[in-house]
């Protein structure tokens, strides 16, 4: 387009300004602050030395941060191989018109309304052998579960229970997807002849494809992120057994105080969930575009 | 390919007491084997529902829907072997345009080699052999619609192919030459084809017999011709035709004919049926004089338009509007002037309660 067709008007940035001034205090001069720890070394409020990157080069080399992180990959890509599936699975099962639809969205919903802790608590509870449902059943059907002695059986209850609590988000994310499909696709696919497996695969996957992005990403950032649930849980245990990137960060820097590599750890941790979920954007984002390159050619 | 009979009414909603609860009031049609037919009507007159019906999407309420006399009211599409294209694209985003048209023969495990020739002769009428390979999702909205209409006809051997007005988001250039397109496959496949639509001039150049239907009632089957000269029904003459039939309510006894308290004088051999009546009379075939003669009513010009392929007179008559059509090149009277109109002519319909007496 031609510039000079329009007369430049730079008054506009003046509407842009509120946006920045709160993007400013709420997200940027945070983030500078952990900046600013992640290359000091700070000794006292008056003492404090510039360490340039060494605290970085020191987390790189820290073992038991690489324990939490490959635990923290692996259960984040459990929950997306369990949550993601089953979300789309229920969605389908769902009545989509009438009364039993708005009971079953209520019931389906229930879980997101309990805070993170309460969750945790619920479990915790759910699975002692002595007074919890969970735990007393397994027992009395002859399993020796103990969540908090088996690390297997912990890492197994911690998944549960987030997919206990984070499922029915997915659900609800493919449900809306599923309802936005116009009837015509569905009457179309009848007169083709289309199996049940066929309408699933050619026009309610595609049709997902939006809002399961969406939930991909967002279980895959909070799955990331995970805190509340696993420590009122598990605490961590045993051992380190379920002690997920959050808890390792905030036993570093609230517990041993060590701001400096908390720091640094915290803009690497902020790095790769950023990285993570670029990837599997564009992934996403390709498969339902794989012919593209052929139709330009 | 079938004959398809249909005896039966439709409601929506349960247990229907009157009229207006029925989506589709009791009706009897037959549509003969290869015949090109349109359900022609306004918004909610219950074309789509017929035509859901006939397909199979839609169980009617009552009554029943055969196929060559084997009663089929309760299969399903796939059954009853019948195509249907819809108003809005629907396209198979992943698939590409050959794969969208193979659909419905893959699914009907029919050989690849007879899909790939069958799929490719389809995309040949449809001028679409160069984008065979090309995602569909990226087409545009004309373009998706031509794949569905492919998808409509790629199966040579299916009862009879439904269009529920499948031409609604193509450019106007582009629907006539689809049309034509869907009449020329009409003429090569003798196959049984449906055509709904709310446009008269697509369903008299497309069908040979159009269903002219409102208010979930069918009123007149037939010919553009019969459409056009005998509407059986006001409501016909009144929808077909641009501008539609002029009606003139009227009072006929002993030979004299009376218009709101003018006398007509009904002219030599022309039979008038006794009673209250409503005359209609085609804009194309409401003649003006100068002088008052047997089976003229006065009236006054109020309007003259040129529309360019011709001139639209508006006469008021005794308080009732008239309108008339008069060739470009016809001396059209001034505006003011008074003239009189040959309502009472050899084209001239007689209407009892809406229906067509003489």
């Amino acid at each position: 387009m031609n510039p000079t067709e329009k007369p430049v008007n730079q008054k506009a940035w003046w509407l842009v300004l509120p946006v920045l001034l709160c993007v400013a205090f709420s997200a940027i001069l945070p983030l500078m602050t952990v900046v600013n720890y992640s290359v000091q070394d700070i000794i006292s409020p008056e003492r404090r030395v510039f360490v340039g990157t060494e605290w970085f080069a020191a987390v790189m080399r820290d073992e038991e941060l690489h324990g939490a992180l490959w635990r923290q990959l692996q259960f984040s890509l459990a929950v997306l191989a369990v949550e993601i599936p089953l979300g789309i699975a229920l969605a389908l099962s769902m009545p989509a018109q009438g009364w039993k639809s708005s009971a079953v969205l209520v019931l389906v919903a229930l879980s997101l309304l309990i805070p993170w802790n309460v969750v945790g608590t619920i479990w915790q509870i759910y699975g002692r052998a002595d007074i919890g449902l969970l735990g007393h059943t397994l027992q009395a059907l002859g399993f020796d579960y103990s969540y908090t002695g088996d690390p297997v059986h912990a890492w197994f209850t911690v998944l549960i229970m987030d997919v206990w609590h984070w499922t029915p988000l997915v659900a609800l994310l493919a449900f809306a997807g599923l309802r936005s499909i116009p009837d015509a696709y569905y009457q179309a696919a009848r007169i083709d002849g289309a199996s049940k497996f066929a309408v699933f695969r050619y026009i309610q996957l595609p049709k997902m494809r939006e809002v399961l992005m969406i939930a991909v990403l967002l279980r895959f950032m909070d799955s990331f992120m995970i805190y509340t649930e696993p420590f009122v849980l598990t605490g961590g245990g045993p051992g380190t057994a379920t002690t997920f990137l959050s808890q390792y960060l905030t036993q570093k820097a609230v517990g041993q105080f060590d701001l400096g590599p908390a720091a640094a750890f915290s803009l690497i941790y902020f790095l790769i969930i950023l990285l993570l979920c670029f990837v599997l954007y564009n992934w996403m984002q390709s498969l339902g575009t794989a012919h593209k390159e052929h139709a330009h050619a | 390919m079938a004959q398809i009979e249909l005896d039966l009414a439709h409601a929506y909603k349960p247990n229907p007491q009157v009229e207006t609860d029925y989506a589709l009031l009791p009706l009897k049609m037959s549509f003969r084997d290869g015949g090109a037919y349109a359900l022609l009507g306004p918004s909610g007159c219950g074309k789509t529902t017929m035509l859901n019906i006939m397909s199979g999407l839609v169980v009617p309420s009552q009554g029943t829907v055969k196929f060559d006399g084997v009663d089929v009211t309760r299969s399903s599409p796939q059954e009853r072997n019948i195509a249907q294209v819809f108003q809005f694209p629907v396209i198979y985003d992943t698939m590409t345009v050959a794969q969208n048209l193979a659909f419905p023969l893959k699914n009907r495990q029919v050989p690849a080699d007879q899909i790939r020739k069958r799929v490719g002769q389809i995309a040949e009428m449809l001028d679409m052999s160069h984008q065979l390979d090309m995602r569909a999702a990226g087409l545009s909205a004309d373009q998706k619609q031509k794949i569905s209409l492919g998808r409509g006809l790629v199966r040579s051997d299916v009862s009879a192919v439904l269009f529920d007005e499948p031409l609604t988001v193509i450019d106007p250039h582009l629907k006539w030459q689809l049309r034509r397109k869907l009449k020329q496959i009409h003429h090569e496949l003798k196959l049984t084809l449906i055509y709904v639509t709310h446009d008269q001039v697509e369903a008299l150049t497309f069908a040979d017999e159009v269903v002219v239907m409102t208010r979930g009632k069918a009123v007149q089957v037939g010919s553009a011709e019969a459409l056009f000269e005998r509407p059986a029904h006001t409501f016909v003459g009144h929808f077909i035709g641009s501008p539609g039939m002029n009606f003139l309510p009227a009072q006929a006894g002993g030979g004299v004919l009376t218009v709101q308290g003018q006398a007509v004088q009904v002219p030599q051999g022309l039979a008038v049926p006794e009673g209250a009546l409503k005359l209609g009379i085609r804009p194309e075939y409401l003649q003006v004089s100068a002088v008052a003669e047997p089976g003229t009513l006065a009236a006054v010009v109020r309007q003259v338009q040129d529309v360019g392929t011709y001139q639209m007179v508006t006469c008021d008559a005794v308080g009732v509007v008239l309108k008339l059509r008069l060739t470009p090149q016809a001396q059209a009277p001034q505006v003011g002037a008074q003239v009189f109109l040959h309502v009472l002519g050899p084209h001239t319909c007689f209407y009892k309660n809406e229906e067509l007496v003489a």
